[in-house]
């Protein structure tokens, strides 16, 4: 057996911005949690190279709601060779200067928002032979339930935090909003394992609520 | 430089705004942000990360390893040439290691020199995905506790700019104030991403500090009075953390004493900080 039991966890915070790769300048989320992004909050409370995450179902919990919020936004990254010269002659001008590099970005954020990921995690090759799948089910269950994590879980963007709250085995099932709805093709996850990485989507249904991931096809 | 931090930390910060405008709005023509639903008035995270980074380039000088990367060009101007202590001359020497590491030393680096890259994370152009890093410090969007009102005044000047407008003697302008707003912010500071920046408890201090004082140094014709009036740090046992996040914010209760009367002090509010629960300090900053 090299698969965990399936998780539950619920998670919710005041915004969330699952950027749609379509319009990720002007950023407006999808109506849903991605499960690339719910994946990362997994991965922010435990990961191993040992493991691998894969989400099962997500729960809406929430009616869908937005938000516009408009920045002021850095439109550069830092230059890893300015910084380099600076390091080799230790002198040097570095530093961005933001009314150079201003960039005013409207984005159209969710609000109110309450998931619950159905989760469950599968060792990958990299596993040691010190490492089981019942050490990380305990290692998750203790996190999880304890609110520890590696670093604080976002909704999509970091300023976006996310409270979870893990469920117990034998709790009933929150109830998810009363809504079937055909999202159209979504962001699945981004595969890493080629040269580059691939982005992959898939057909999102919700039925009353729930999105079931289990045997959904993915295209790149 | 220090040890980086070992305890997980989140905070909430109160402060408030007396007849100014704390985070304009530039898709309404400069109004304070206002959630359209509730009413409530926002302060964008950026907008408060901005405020720390000019705090601690103002008392620090923006000098390594202090020094602040994204700037704002009014504080620039005096900044010169700048030495740095480059600490490590090998990678250049030796280019046989892989690329991967050379980018990891970059990054380091920078992280080293800068508080802003240490404290807040950064993007690095590298082809390499270790070129980003990820800061310790997060923060949430700022509410405002209760609903906000923005009184809009019209105000002149006497005086014209173009030669052409003479004869009108003077210019009218329209400026945005809230006459007063309590608001609320969540932050959260990971003891694993600062051990990967270097984030150090004199970081963690100095950040303290910039919260505290960050307002008082950001003074301003559109911002009015802008004063922080709490800062509650938990500060937990462990590197992950004891408590969940959203249980400790919630001891935090902050109330309307003032009945139906708008509230226009930091008077009109009561706050109350419930027991933490077992391994987690509670720390009064302010």
């Amino acid at each position: 057996m090299n698969k965990s039991s399936p998780f539950r966890l619920k998670v919710s915070g005041p915004n969330a911005c699952f950027t749609r790769p379509e319009m990720k300048v002007e950023r407006v989320s999808y109506d849903v949690m991605t499960p690339s992004a719910a994946r990362g909050i997994l991965e922010a409370i435990l990961w191993k190279p040992a493991i691998f995450w894969k989400i099962l179902q997500i729960d809406v919990m929430n009616p869908i709601k937005w938000e516009s919020v408009r920045r002021n936004e850095v439109g550069a990254v830092v230059s890893a060779r300015n910084a380099k010269t600076a390091m080799r002659e230790g002198s040097g001008f570095l530093g961005l200067y933001i009314e150079k590099e201003r960039q005013q970005r409207a984005g159209l954020f969710l609000r109110d928002v309450a998931y619950v990921i159905h989760a469950e995690f599968e060792l990958t090759a990299r596993a040691g032979p010190e490492d089981n799948v019942v050490k990380f089910e305990q290692m998750f269950i203790r996190r999880a339930s304890q609110g520890q994590c590696f670093h604080r879980p976002y909704f999509g963007c970091r300023e976006f935090p996310v409270d979870f709250e893990f469920i117990p085995k034998d709790a009933s099932d929150l109830p998810a909003i009363a809504k079937t709805h055909d999202f159209g093709w979504m962001l699945h996850d981004i595969d890493y394992s080629g040269k580059e990485p691939m982005p992959q989507f898939f057909n999102a249904k919700m039925v009353n609520g729930k999105i079931d991931l289990r045997n959904v096809e993915v295209r790149s | 430089m220090g040890e980086a931090i070992k305890n997980r930390y989140e905070f909430v910060l109160l402060f408030d705004v007396k007849d100014g405008n704390p985070n304009g709005d530039p898709d309404a023509g400069n109004l304070p942000r206002i959630d359209p639903e509730t009413g409530n008035g926002l302060v964008t995270d950026v907008c408060l990360k901005r405020k720390v980074r000019n705090y601690v380039g103002l008392v620090k000088g923006e000098q390594p390893p202090y020094e602040i990367y994204v700037k704002e060009k009014a504080v620039l101007n005096r900044a010169h040439e700048r030495a740095y202590k480059a600490y490590d001359l090998k990678p250049e020497a030796k280019k046989l290691p892989k690329k991967e590491e050379d980018a990891k030393r970059v990054t380091g680096w920078m992280c080293q020199n800068f508080f802003d890259i240490r404290t807040f994370g950064a993007v690095m152009s590298t082809e390499i995905n270790a070129g980003q890093v990820r800061g310790p410090v997060q923060f949430g969007f700022g509410r405002s506790v209760d609903r906000i009102f923005t009184g809009e005044h019209t105000i002149t000047r006497m005086a014209v700019t173009k030669e052409e407008d003479l004869e009108k003697e003077r210019t009218m302008g329209r400026k945005f104030t809230i006459p007063y707003g309590l608001y609320k912010v969540h932050g959260f500071i990971s003891a694993p991403l600062a051990k990967q920046t270097g984030f150090t408890e004199d970081d963690l201090e100095l950040f303290w500090k910039a919260l505290i004082n960050m307002f008082d140094h950001d003074r301003s014709a559109a911002r009015g009075e802008m004063a922080p009036q709490k800062l509650i740090v938990f500060k937990h046992e462990s590197e992950l953390g004891n408590a969940p996040a959203q249980k400790l914010f919630g001891l935090v209760n902050v109330e309307k004493n003032c009945g139906e009367r708008p509230p226009r002090s930091f008077d009109d509010y009561t706050v109350s900080i419930d027991n933490a629960p077992e391994k987690v300090e509670i720390l009064e900053m302010l």
